[in-house]
């Protein structure tokens, strides 16, 4: 059944190939104006233009440095405040309240913020990403520590465990599958504000690559920045669902 | 299992770590008499909002946001419906588009802001797309999943009695997978307004998000806070309203997960 599902990747990539071809074909008739949309060679141009000066691996590098310094800080907070807070259901009432008002708010909103007490540096993008990022992960831990089997709790009474056995061998395990899909979407908010605090506050990234670029009406470049910024996306995504998989291979497949 | 008592006790708790919090800022801010440029404390972030209210500048931001939110959420969420109710009935279809789908999907939103700025220029029609572009693939996510797991049974009764496929999509499709269709909505309309607000934000001169970031420029902490504070509510609103209203048409209907 996997091998056949699997197999299935052939014919798909198949399609997504006839799509860029489709592109082609569209900007070769003039049907979009090659101001907005260049054609698939103008863009692989681009990007090895980009590549062969040396400054495009850079922004690219240094874009992900960002959004990852920003999702670890954002890990390391999101799960060791939620873990506090999950485990006690006394601590649960008195925040929760405030954390579901606080859960809408976008993220992009304290940018400003940021920006009064960092002003336009790099710690206010890092900050953005952190905070932005932290909810997700926050909330999931939460959830999955105050969901964790309540006979587990009395499993490890009975055994006579230490406290911070029953978080290692229980409660971790248990919240684990929540956790690490708080951190995928974690992952998804940092990649975004990532690219939103480049833009706002000019820092050396794929973001200020893409904004300049457009503002320049440089589409290949601009299209090579997307290039690079989905496949940025894509693979810490597959990365990330990876270590989900390794993770949690003790699971019962379902 | 918790009693009505017991229930108002801890609804008043969840009032206590906040209410605490601002007092300490003002207490902070009173034992220390300075004047800040990037901080305000609260009664001076709640006059700021009651004259941006009063002179009218706070609705017309909302109206703003909403209006590029909801008209980009019309669009995305419209297509993705179409779209992912497609790919949920013929699976077929769906390992086809499979890696373009994640391929497109992999793009943060946010990077169409340039594209949309080349071609739409600054205002309402660069706001909606890029909110419609966001909208677009929860939508389409949800729905996928939600009409590839109707009970197979109905599609072969759909199937012995004849229906074309936009029949048996109106009149059996639809209707089974409308609950989770609605938290599909839910998701789309938060998302909507995040991404609204950063559009803004980041290029576009309006709505609630520009004014953040104009008040930040012109250094009034005050409005700044109390924008941000309405900016929580609102957010806080429609995600309660959506919630409501999910929970009244559907109930427990809703409670399943979503992993596929």
């Amino acid at each position: 059944m996997k091998a056949v599902r699997s197999l299935w990747i052939v014919p798909s990539i198949a399609v997504a190939v006839a799509f860029v071809l489709l592109w082609k074909y569209a900007v070769d008739a003039r049907m979009v104006s090659p101001v907005f949309l260049p054609s698939p060679e103008r863009t692989w141009a681009a990007l090895q233009h980009g590549f062969a000066a040396g400054a495009l691996q850079l922004k690219f590098l240094h874009t992900l440095e960002r959004m990852f310094y920003g999702w670890i800080c954002a890990s390391i907070f999101g799960i060791a405040i939620g873990a506090l807070i999950g485990s006690s259901s006394t601590i649960r009432s008195y925040l929760q309240p405030s954390l579901e008002l606080l859960r809408p708010l976008p993220a992009s909103a304290v940018i400003p913020i940021a920006i009064a007490f960092f002003g336009l540096s790099d710690g206010m993008v890092l900050a953005t990403i952190c905070f932005g990022a932290l909810w997700p992960m926050l909330l999931a831990t939460i959830h999955g520590f105050s969901s964790v089997e309540p006979r587990l709790y009395e499993l490890s009474e009975a055994l006579g465990m230490k406290r911070t056995a029953v978080v290692f061998k229980i409660v971790l395990p248990s919240a684990l599958p929540d956790i690490l899909a708080g951190m995928r979407l974690g992952m998804t908010v940092s990649l975004i504000l990532t690219v939103v605090g480049e833009m706002l506050a000019s820092r050396d990234g794929l973001g200020q690559w893409i904004l300049l670029a457009g503002r320049s009406f440089r589409s290949p470049d601009l299209f090579a920045g997307l290039v690079l910024l989905a496949a940025l996306g894509l693979s810490s995504s597959l990365l990330l669902i990876g270590l989900e998989r390794w993770l949690l291979r003790w699971r019962t497949v379902h | 299992m918790i009693n009505p008592g017991q229930h108002t006790l801890a609804r008043l708790r969840g009032f206590i770590v906040p209410l605490a919090l601002l007092s300490l800022a003002e207490i902070v801010y009173a034992m220390n008499d300075v004047h800040s440029e990037i901080i305000a404390p609260p009664h001076e972030v709640l006059r700021a909002l009651s004259t941006i209210a009063m002179d009218g500048t706070l609705w017309n931001a909302t109206m703003q946001t909403l209006a590029g939110a909801m008209a980009g959420l019309s669009i995305g969420f419209g297509l993705g419906l179409l779209l992912g109710a497609f790919l949920g009935i013929s699976s077929f279809l769906d390992r086809l588009l499979f890696v373009s789908i994640e391929i497109v999907r992999a793009l943060p939103s946010i990077a169409f802001i340039p594209i949309a700025m080349l071609i739409f220029g600054f205002g309402y029609r660069m706001e909606l797309s890029i909110v419609a572009f966001a909208t677009f693939w929860p939508t389409l996510l949800l729905t996928r999943s939600a009409v590839s797991s109707i009970e197979p049974r109905l599609l072969e009764v759909s199937r012995a009695l004849g229906f074309g496929i936009r029949a048996s999509i109106w009149k059996i499709v639809l209707p089974a997978a409308l609950p989770r269709v609605f938290v599909a909505l839910r998701l789309a309309a938060s998302v909507a307004l995040i991404v609204a607000v950063t559009v803004e934000v980041t290029a576009n001169p309006l709505g609630l998000g520009y004014g953040l970031m104009s008040a930040q420029q012109s250094l009034q902490p005050a409005t700044m806070l109390a924008l941000l504070c309405w900016l929580a509510a609102v957010g806080w609103t429609l995600n309660s309203a959506l919630l409501w209203t999910e929970k009244r048409l559907f109930g427990r209907m809703t409670s399943t997960d979503f992993t596929r």
